[in-house]
């Protein structure tokens, strides 16, 4: 055993050398600097590259520094004292000025600098006369354009978008607000099946089903906007894991242990094989689809993903014994790397799915919307729909509902509940993908919006009944409905904070939700 | 590249004050998961609440130093009880689900434009250490050896932070070693076997919430000082998943595992910083970008968080017998 | 298996009727009711059990004997119903209440705390200690009188029990049958006036149930009133002074083991269930 320790922390040790990276949050006890970051008062998670700030002691000129693309600046000090800076106005773009507070004045500051100190100095950017309400300030009614949700003022980070005019009367609003809920919760709701059905099957909660979510959105995005190099190896080396992952679950049992291995750790080398191959071809193999094919490819990713989760990951756990509070520990683990490694394939900008920004809208009455949001709904409600019905007449879904109400009684009446539960991981992570496209429709696709749909996911499936499909599906569309619902009241920015009190509220009176049945004890 | 001096630099991180404010948070999480067993995946929003205690009384509200300690502690007090009630009666996957969604929406709610008359929005608050300075009672003067030596403004805020490690390590050994201890133990193991022996299991967990949340709480509080500044996306949930790993790295359950974790996790943190900066210098990392730099470390903390789990449960000072036993 | 021993009837003018009256009862269950889903599960209208006996809790699988157990002990919450115990109403009690009052559980699938030590296993029984107040916790004069008159009460259990070489090895360390000898051991620790045990045998080779069972009546004899859930007949008919039968949730019959060894209705129930049940 004391060998094996020694081998992970060879290989700990070893893969620490080899992995780079800047401590994200390390301190630099280095010399004395003053530093900071501008940025996009319109969305806050975009700096604003190109502004001049100097530094003066007394009437010296001490340094420079302009903002990079994240809006990043700093500049070296010779050692403790007091400080001038001065924002260069005229390398403020004219669309903004320096807001002033108690320490900006007039675009200058005073800083008292102590030995050793690295000092932050916030200077923020605002519009010419706003004074805080920079969020109210919605774009001109347009008749080719949505409003609120694009254009000029993106969402800010946390914040999901409202499509909703709010020029309309009262009524009107919470007409506009109850579709746009709707359309919130079917999203929800179609991500969080898989979640739920993971947890009836495994017990397990997983962390990182927000991140498949991400995954889903940003490989529609590859193949929709013109996938190159960076498309063609992930198609690859997902097609061989998937044929890994498939050639185990249908010839296990026709096969020999020996050959099956053989099998699938050939389609993953030829996957990865075929991947080094196109990376290196790079751009020259480049072609795109439409998005509804790109998403299409994202699902089946998707399912790729969960499934090789659950085959090389969980199930060897399981095998091993491993208590569910380490399982837990586990996804969160695996939620990180995922996130972060989407992070550094899919790069981290901030994007939309090209083609479908711009729309006519539709009106019902009182209610307009976007092409694209009715076939969202349509998508939805349909993909809702068939999972119901594969779930209640088909024989591998009666398995999966088995299995998730009492997973040693259906294993002791010969399901075999392995498989079912690769089969809910596949179906889940298909499921997440397309959540994703679907959110994405919607909303920027950056590497974190998944995290936070995971957290109105985990609203839903809570107020459905944790491990019911069904009552996901029901605890989706509520989430949906009453996370837009506030905004009428409330700020946007605090939708999340409505689902997380519902939640609460949820496990304060009925903990086993609302579709879900009192927990037998012993 | 100057091997020696990266190794100086490491040693200085691991020795430095945000180890020790890591060391202060993963040691209330130690509380909540290694004695208690509570899945407490938000440790980051008690930190939070601390932060900003400490920041809303002094920048915004010019109230002493001490007062904002006190509010960002009882901040801390509202919120485990707020996500306590509804959940420590419940599976424990509950607390966790709770508490990694309580964490992130407080910091989306620190952040709003609505909040930021108080909290300063994305900008956060700053100008947080003067009293704090104020109380230094070491002459200015450099002190230490070599590439080991602070200057007294360090020194001071490493005395502190480090002496406050301690004392809250001391807290943990006494509470763990008395009957009270044994009770929460109990609980980690079996909760049902506790409540049979006639211990009320939910007012066992709720106190080590609390408590653990206030050692978290004043790890926040230490950061507002140190820092001089906060923001609200300093608070972002990969500050709980490292102290996960500081926890498992150094040994959950242990007195010193998570002081442990946090030296050598941040030794390491440093030492492959300086070692690939000066490798990039030299042009040997030709087919990696600056900014993905952070972005593999973070999925690199993901990766060891998942291996130490899986293969070193118990850590580096924990007991191999016990840790290899199953409990569920 | 007859017992040849004097038998000692406890049971006074006890009727063996279901639901029957009797002389002196510790624990008097009044119209429990339990289903999930559809299912009943539990539906007793009446049952009393007699202070300072060995009651029997019987039944085929799935009769809703141990629901019956965690209902009574507050493990679980009724739909309706109430209980008494020793005089006081506990129906809807948490269970660390009714551990309090004096009626101490085991459980069916053993609860040894594994990485703790035998010895803190037992000192975690003890009730009413200072130190495990949060404030106590700090105050080591306050308790540690208090701490060392446990230990010698756990040392003298562990030694009753055949335990005491193991007293500083972890629980996790002990064989499946020690586990259940240190779990009764740690319920005695509470020093209750009822312990009830969930299926004490389940699980424990042979050699062990006989010691087993002499401990049972060994407590029996020290004035404790003992109610336990088993599976399997035969092996409590000698040492019971009562036997109730449940079958679907329901008392189907109560009696001395020599009325229910004879009790047509108990036969029939047990038959039935292992048709139906095939090879459970």
């Amino acid at each position: 055993m004391r060998t094996r320790l020694v081998t992970v922390l060879l290989a700990l040790i070893t893969a620490i050398l080899v992995i780079p990276g800047p401590a994200a949050t390390a301190d630099e006890q280095g010399g004395e600097a003053l530093h900071g970051q501008i940025r996009h008062p319109g969305d806050r998670d975009q700096g604003v590259e190109g502004i001049t700030i100097t530094v003066f002691e007394d009437e010296d000129e001490i340094g420079a520094a302009e903002t990079d693309p994240d809006g990043n600046w700093e500049v070296e000090l010779p050692g403790p004292g007091t400080y001038r800076v001065v924002v260069d106005q005229e390398s403020v773009p004219s669309e903004f000025v320096v807001r002033e507070t108690a320490i900006v004045a007039g675009g200058e500051s005073e800083v008292e600098v102590e030995a050793g100190d690295r000092r932050p100095l916030i200077i923020a950017l605002e519009a010419p006369g706003a004074t805080g309400d920079d969020s109210s300030a919605s774009p001109s009614e347009d008749a080719t354009e949505e409003s609120g949700s694009d254009g000029a003022a993106p969402a800010e980070e946390g914040e999901i978008a409202v499509g909703v005019d709010s020029s309309a009367s009262f009524g009107e609003r919470v007409l506009q607000l109850v579709a746009a809920g709707l359309l919130f919760g079917l999203v929800i709701a179609v991500s969080a099946i898989g979640l739920s059905l993971i947890f009836g099957t495994t017990k397990l909660i997983n962390f990182a089903h927000g991140d498949m979510v991400t995954f889903g959105a940003m490989a529609a995005l590859v193949f929709s906007s013109g996938a190159a190099g960076l498309g063609n190896s992930l198609l690859a080396i997902f097609a061989g894991l998937g044929a890994a992952v498939l050639a185990g679950a249908l010839l296990e049992t026709r096969l020999g242990r020996g050959a099956l291995i053989a099998i699938q750790w050939s389609a993953i080398l030829a996957g990865i094989v075929l991947a080094t191959v196109l990376g290196v071809l790079g751009d020259s193999v480049g072609w795109q689809v439409p998005l509804w094919m790109a998403a299409v490819l994202a699902v089946l990713m998707g399912a790729v993903l969960g499934g090789c989760m659950e085959r090389y990951i969980w199930r060897p756990l399981r095998g091993r014994n491993v208590a569910l509070i380490q399982m837990f520990i586990v996804s969160i683990g695996l939620a990180l790397v995922l996130r972060h490694v989407i992070l550094v394939v899919f790069g981290s900008g901030r994007s939309r799915y090209p083609g479908f920004q711009i729309q006519e809208m539709v009106n019902f009455g009182p209610i307009s919307m976007p092409p694209r949001d009715l076939v969202v709904m349509a998508v939805a409600v349909v993909v809702l729909v068939g999972v119901a019905c594969l779930l209640q007449f088909t024989r591998i879904g009666k398995a999966m509902r088995a299995v998730s109400d009492n997973r040693d009684l259906a294993e002791s009446s010969g399901i075999d509940v392995d498989r079912v539960t690769l089969y809910v991981w596949g179906l889940g992570g298909g499921l997440a993908a397309l959540g994703g496209v679907l959110y994405g429709l919607n909303q920027v696709v950056e590497y974190e919006m998944g995290f936070r749909l995971l957290l109105m996911m985990f609203a839903a499936v809570i107020l459905g009944g944790l491990g019911t499909a069904y009552g996901a599906m029901a605890g989706g569309i509520a989430v949906g409905l009453v996370a837009m619902l506030s905004t009428l009241w409330f700020p946007s920015q605090f939708m999340q904070a409505w689902a997380l009190i519902l939640m609460i509220l949820m496990l304060l009176v009925r903990p086993q939700g609302l579709l879900g049945q009192r927990e037998r004890v012993g | 590249m100057d091997i020696l001096s990266i190794l100086a630099e490491s040693m200085r991180s691991a020795l430095g004050p945000v180890a020790a404010i890591y060391a202060l948070a993963a040691i209330g999480l130690n509380l909540h998961f290694g004695y208690t067993g509570l899945l407490n995946f938000g440790q980051v929003g008690f930190m939070l609440v601390g932060a900003y205690g400490v920041g809303i009384s002094v920048a915004v509200f010019d109230l002493p130093l001490a007062v904002g300690f006190g509010v960002g502690l009882l901040c801390a007090l509202v919120l485990a009880l707020l996500l306590g009630i509804p959940t420590l009666r419940l599976r424990e996957d509950y607390l966790a689900i709770t508490t990694i969604a309580a964490a992130e929406v407080i910091r989306l709610v620190y952040r709003s434009g609505f909040a930021e008359p108080l909290t300063g929005g994305v900008y956060g608050l700053q100008n947080l250490a003067g009293d704090f300075r104020a109380l230094n009672p070491i002459p200015p003067g450099t002190y230490g050896v070599g590439m080991l030596s602070y200057n007294a403004s360090h020194l001071w805020v490493m005395v502190t932070t480090w002496g406050l490690v301690l004392l809250m390590a001391g807290l943990t050994w006494m509470l763990t070693h008395s009957p009270w201890g044994r009770v929460i133990k109990g609980i980690r193991e079996d909760e049902d076997a506790a409540r049979s022996l006639g211990k009320n299991v939910f007012a066992y967990k709720m106190q080590a919430l609390v408590l653990g949340g206030l050692i978290g709480a004043l790890a926040g509080c230490m950061m507002a000082v140190y820092q001089a500044a906060i923001q609200a996306d300093q608070f972002k949930p990969q500050v709980t998943f490292f102290l996960w790993v500081i926890l498992l790295l150094g040994g959950a359950g242990r007195v010193f595992g998570p002081v442990l974790g946090s030296m050598i996790f941040w030794f390491l943190m440093s030492f492959t910083d300086g070692v690939l900066r000066g490798l990039g210098n030299l042009g040997l990392l030709p087919f990696l970008d600056g900014p993905d730099y952070g972005a593999i470390q973070l999925a690199f903390a993901g990766l060891m968080l998942v291996l130490l789990i899986v293969f070193r449960p118990q850590g580096i000072i924990g007991d191999r017998k016990e840790m290899l036993i199953n409990v569920k | 298996m007859s017992s040849d021993e004097t038998v000692v009837d406890r049971m006074g003018a006890a009727d063996a009727v279901p639901g029957s009256a009797k002389p002196d009862p510790i624990l008097v269950v009044d119209g429990v009711r339990r289903s999930f889903g559809g299912l009943t599960a539990v539906d007793v209208e009446h049952l009393e059990v007699q202070r300072g006996t060995i009651t029997a809790l019987i039944g085929p699988n799935g009769a809703g004997k141990s629901t019956l157990f965690n209902l009574l002990t507050g493990f679980d919450r009724a739909d309706r119903g109430r209980w008494s115990f020793d005089g006081r109403q506990i129906g809807g009690r948490s269970g660390h209440q009714v551990a309090r009052a004096g009626m101490v559980r085991t459980f069916q699938l053993t609860k040894a705390l594994t990485r703790m030590s035998v010895l803190d296993n037992m000192l975690l029984g003890a009730q009413g200690q200072l130190g495990e107040r949060l404030a106590g916790a700090f105050l080591r004069p306050m308790w540690k009188s208090q701490e060392k008159e446990n230990t010698a009460r756990a040392l003298e259990l562990l030694e009753r029990f055949k335990l005491i070489d193991k007293r500083d090895e972890i629980a996790g360390a002990l064989s499946g049958g020690q586990r259940k000898l240190l779990e009764m051991a740690r319920a005695l620790m509470t020093d209750p006036s009822t312990i009830m045990l969930d299926e004490p045998m389940a699980g424990v080779n042979p050699a062990l149930v006989q010691s087993l069972l002499g401990h049972i009546t060994s407590l029996r004899d020290e004035g404790k009133t003992v109610l336990f859930v088993e599976h399997d007949m035969d092996v409590i008919m000698g040492i019971s002074d009562w036997i109730v039968v449940l079958a679907q949730g329901q008392v189907i019959a109560e009696g001395r083991p020599s009325d229910i060894r004879s009790n047509q209705q108990v036969i029939d129930a047990y038959l039935g269930a292992r048709e139906e049940d095939g090879d459970e």
